[in-house]
């Protein structure tokens, strides 16, 4: 008994910064995980990857004007991010180019301005600690940006939910029966780009993307529907976080990574032994029904 | 006196500088069922694309009788298959003019989408996830959402592609009933059979109308040889079509009555136009 306390509980129990961590983890996974759905059954996947490179520049010059803050950082990012996601989303609407293509080309400029910038005054450790944060230096202020981003993200999908939905199902058909698919698109990736952000200091702007689409992709193993495969996405979100956080600790991993390898790790089993994963497909497979 | 639902006022529509419809003038009649016929790339399509409203107009406008709502079934659906979905989920979408993006469904809303499937041969495939269903069913899927939409002008595009034939008699069953329902229908079809026995009205296309009114006097092997002479191919270097051609039309047009230019010759009288 006291094994498993020391193993699972005491860290957070006997730590500040644990339970810091703990908890803007957890936030972290509640509005990032049902957008990393969205973005996968949206095809998007890869866009999280790019939104992430995006946001540099913005963070970058947050950071030369007034270091480590993260609020500057912050603001700088969602400006950035926002910039690309809108010219993105606009060039792929308004003329013949794709989404992707649009992203691509939007974010390679992003990341190339925030590299520069980067380099005219950082040194790589700075750059380290953009690209990749550290979730056990959580701050207060920190804490209520994440809480902050995560009530408006569910909040905004509560009330675009039916009009996303319909906009990932059938696109042509909300164009005949509404005005709001572009909007609810730019509201999307508006949310993608805040929760990218809000996850950068915790998880760094690169692994911030894991958090969001690991959960989802796994979840697409174990439900044909979209409100559980949310939640499921949510819960998966969790476990990672503290199994990441506890391996982190035991181990002294860097948490950052530990939390998006425990999220492969599900997704992995996932693969495998979920109820739309390879196994169980292969075993069906060779039985039928009569109709 | 007859109402209109739809009026044509020298509409354009195209892609790039091409129109595939071009300068067309007329009225769909309130009430009226009519299939539109015509060759590949004679802008059947387009013609439903601008009735929506997914594709703007390169010149004129169509102008629907105030509180026309439509309901669309497109030829190629942007539909997207594997998105985890079950058919009531589907066919619900179909509830949007009603319950717009926030209004909670109803017991009452779930009953009427249970009784659209049935409407359609498809009682009990509620739970049925999307991507399992045939070519058909999803058409009939589609369907059931059109009839969920409970609109007063229903376009349907290609609607019997992939559909075997007891089910294309369950779908003009349908139609039939909607047409006694005095909804206004237009229903893009290549059967030409099919349409004599079922469709009133008819309008055959190429680009421009090349006849338009009853379907037995629209489909008159001449008409069709005319219809069939239509060049479907773009000119990259066409002449432009000069504004003020059409202008003089309107300047003294506003009965309709006088689209007289040469380029035109379908037939006026036989149009459904409500004077």
């Amino acid at each position: 008994m006291d094994a498993l306390y020391g193993l699972f509980i005491a860290p957070f129990a006997d730590f500040g910064f644990m339970q810091r961590a703990l908890f803007g983890s957890l936030m972290l996974s509640l509005g990032a995980c049902p957008i990393g759905v969205f973005l996968m059954l949206r095809r998007m996947s890869l866009s999280g990857d790019a939104m992430a490179h995006a946001i540099l520049p913005g963070a970058a010059a947050g950071f030369l004007f007034y270091g480590l803050e993260i609020l500057p950082m912050t603001i700088g990012g969602l400006v950035a991010g926002i910039i690309v996601a809108l010219g993105a989303g606009a060039v792929s609407r308004f003329t013949i180019q794709r989404e992707d293509a649009s992203m691509a080309a939007f974010y390679l400029i992003s990341l190339a301005i925030g590299v520069l910038m980067v380099s005219i005054r950082g040194s790589s450790v700075d750059l380290m600690h953009v690209l990749f944060g550290t979730v056990l230096a959580l701050n207060n202020e920190a804490l209520i940006l994440i809480g902050g981003i995560v009530a408006v993200t569910l909040v905004s999908l509560a009330i675009f939910w039916r009009a996303l939905v319909a906009e990932c199902l059938d696109p042509l058909f909300l164009r005949s029966v509404s005005k709001m698919g572009s909007p609810v698109h730019f509201i999307f990736l508006g949310l993608v780009v805040l929760n990218l952000v809000g996850g950068f200091q915790a998880l760094g702007t690169l692994l911030s993307v894991g958090l969001m689409m690991l959960p989802a992709a796994a979840a697409r193993f174990w439900t044909v529907r979209v409100e559980p495969m949310c939640v499921l996405a949510v819960l998966i979100g969790f476990a990672s976080c503290i199994a990441g956080l506890l391996l982190s600790y035991h181990a002294s991993l860097p948490s950052g990574p530990a939390i998006i390898l425990s999220a492969g790790v599900v997704y992995f089993a996932s693969i495998l032994f979920g109820t739309r994963g390879i196994l169980r497909a292969r075993i069906i497979h060779n039985r039928h029904r009569t109709a | 006196m007859t109402q209109t639902c739809l009026t044509f006022r020298d509409l354009t529509l195209g892609y790039g500088s091409h129109p595939a419809i071009h300068h067309l003038d007329g009225a769909i009649r309130k009430g009226s069922l009519t299939a539109v016929v015509g060759a590949n790339g004679s802008g059947k399509s387009t013609l439903m694309k601008g009735i929506v409203g997914v594709l703007k107009p390169m010149a004129g406008e169509v102008v629907r009788a105030p509180g026309v709502r439509a309901a669309y079934l497109p030829q190629q659906s942007e539909l997207d298959r594997s998105f985890p979905a079950r058919v009531v989920d589907l066919v619900s979408l179909g509830l949007w003019p009603k319950r717009g993006m926030l209004g909670r469904y109803t017991a009452e809303d779930r009953a009427a989408v249970s009784q659209a499937l049935m409407a359609v041969g498809l009682g009990g495939f509620e739970k049925r996830p999307i991507d399992t269903l045939s070519g058909g069913q999803l058409q009939r899927t589609l369907f059931a959402r059109v009839l969920l939409q409970d609109a007063d002008l229903i376009l349907l595009d290609e609607p019997f592609n992939a559909v075997d034939a007891k089910t294309v008699g369950d779908l003009i069953a349908l139609i039939k009933r909607w047409h006694g329902e005095e909804r206004t229908i237009m229903v893009v079809v290549h059967d030409l059979d099919l349409v004599r026995q079922n469709f009133p009205e008819t309008l055959l296309l190429a680009r421009q109308p090349v006849a338009w009114g009853e379907t037995r006097e629209t489909l008159k092997p001449e008409n069709l040889l005319r219809a069939r002479r239509f060049h479907e191919a773009w000119e990259e270097n066409a002449p432009w079509c000069e504004p003020d051609e059409h202008a003089h039309d309107h300047a003294h047009g506003h009965d309709h009555n006088g689209h007289d230019h040469e380029g035109h010759d379908h037939d006026h009288s036989a149009g459904p136009r409500a004077a």
